[in-house]
């Protein structure tokens, strides 16, 4: 337990960790500091090349095995699983109605690939490896829970909520071409090809997500200010034991595939966080009734700060606990 | 100057419905239209902004057609079974344009 107390200090006291609590400081205070939209996107269009070239580099370096086909369908499970749970956990725990509550399930099965790319973080400052193809288990855990939440409006005749552009836009969303897309570069180029940038995308990655979170920061703190009248203490308690909850289910299935201290840490991460890109677009087309300040507050005001400052350390501390250091 | 009569009509939507509203637009005949930025606003569902969004989900846009008056209502039918359930404002006014024959 001492351990877990030491890691989650040495986690707060980190640049990144220090950076989201700046932005958020300054949005609480009503401060003016803001990034430009244009600046947020490019350093997050650097964040996801940079992690899916690295899982590329990283798999072409330690070879395809059965690990890779069996966490992807354990992703796909997960992600298409949690929602029910989130779903009943948040029914449980507040008053808000079965069309919110199956948005806000949603986002708990589907992942925040802010907070994979801040445990990867963590991993690379304690020295810690993981299997590189994580990343493309992020990618295919975005989608599945999507349709379970929609299931959960319509109770399995959720046909009439769906078009072809919906899919398309979910499938081939931007950051999941970028993922998919720089990790297959990553594979083809493999150490070869890091050597050839990693000037670009190793040195400056931790300094890049520094940058990132402290507009992340500032976009949580916003988001509580905007959307904290809308949840009830219900809500709220939601928002931390669901990705406590999320994160053991991926425990358990990290054990299942025997993954290593980093892999488990990683699906941890992914089953404990919500998305808060990806799936609040698909909602807002699919579920316009659904109030995008009860789902976008919880997943990016409440489990987000949760998960970088308290989860990660604790995950990390389980995953150690489990595969012996 | 000669001018002719005809319609603007400003649709106020969110980003996500953008390709959606624009297809439903050139389906009901109207080939000609402008997308603009909005920089944030407050309405029936709280404030917004521009700055910092992380995803197209809380993002406006504001679509802007000039039509003929005849073309109005079947514009304002398509546009309508698109907007109607998302949150946004449809505007119609009467205007007054230079060159007829390209509306």
């Amino acid at each position: 337990m001492a351990d877990i107390f030491a890691l989650a200090a040495q986690n707060l006291i980190s640049p990144v960790v220090l950076s989201f609590a700046l932005g958020l400081f300054a949005a609480l205070v009503r401060s003016d500091l803001s990034v430009p939209e244009a600046v947020a996107k490019a350093l997050s269009i650097y964040l996801l090349f940079a992690i899916g070239f690295k899982g590329g580099v990283s798999v072409a370096d330690h070879g395809i095995d059965a690990g890779l086909g069996l966490s992807l369908l354990a992703g796909v499970i997960m992600s298409a699983l949690i929602p029910f749970i989130a779903f009943g956990l948040l029914r449980v725990l507040s008053s808000i109605d079965r069309l919110n509550a199956a948005a806000v399930a949603g986002h708990y099965g589907s992942i925040s690939i802010v907070t994979f790319v801040a445990a990867t973080s963590v991993l690379e400052s304690q020295g810690i490896a993981a299997e590189g193809y994580m990343v493309a288990v992020a990618a295919a855990m975005e989608a599945p829970a999507i349709l379970s939440a929609l299931w959960l409006v319509s109770r399995g005749s959720n046909g009439h909520r769906m078009d072809s552009t919906l899919w398309r836009e979910i499938l081939l969303n931007g950051s999941i071409v970028l993922l998919v897309g720089s990790f297959i570069i990553g594979f083809a180029t493999g150490p070869e090809g890091m050597e050839d940038i990693s000037g670009f995308i190793v040195a400056p990655f931790t300094g890049v997500l520094c940058l990132f979170l402290l507009d992340m920061g500032l976009v949580a703190g916003r988001g509580m200010q905007k959307g904290h009248h809308v949840l009830g203490m219900g809500a709220i308690l939601f928002g931390v034991l669901m990705p406590v909850t999320g994160s053991i289910i991926g425990f358990g299935c990290a054990l299942l595939l025997g993954l290593s201290t980093g892999g488990t840490l990683l699906l941890m991460t992914l089953s404990a966080s919500a998305s808060y890109i990806a799936v609040p677009a698909a909602m807002r087309v699919a579920l316009p009734e659904a109030n995008p300040s009860i789902y976008l507050t919880l997943s990016l005001g409440v489990t987000f700060p949760f998960n970088l400052v308290a989860g990660i350390p604790l995950y990390l501390a389980l995953a150690q606990a489990a595969n012996g250091g | 100057m000669q001018t002719h009569r005809a319609k603007r009509v400003e649709i106020t939507i969110e980003q996500v419905m953008q390709s959606r509203l624009t297809t439903a637009i050139e389906n009901a005949g109207v080939t000609g239209y402008t997308i603009l930025p909005v920089f944030g606003g407050s309405g029936r569902s709280g404030k917004w902004a521009r700055a910092g969004q992380i995803s197209r989900a809380e993002g406006m846009l504001q679509v802007v057609c000039i039509v003929r008056p005849e073309k109005l209502d079947p514009l304002l039918k398509a546009a309508f079974a698109v907007v109607e359930k998302h949150i946004g404002v449809v505007c119609v006014t009467d205007c007054e344009v230079l060159r007829a024959e390209r509306f």
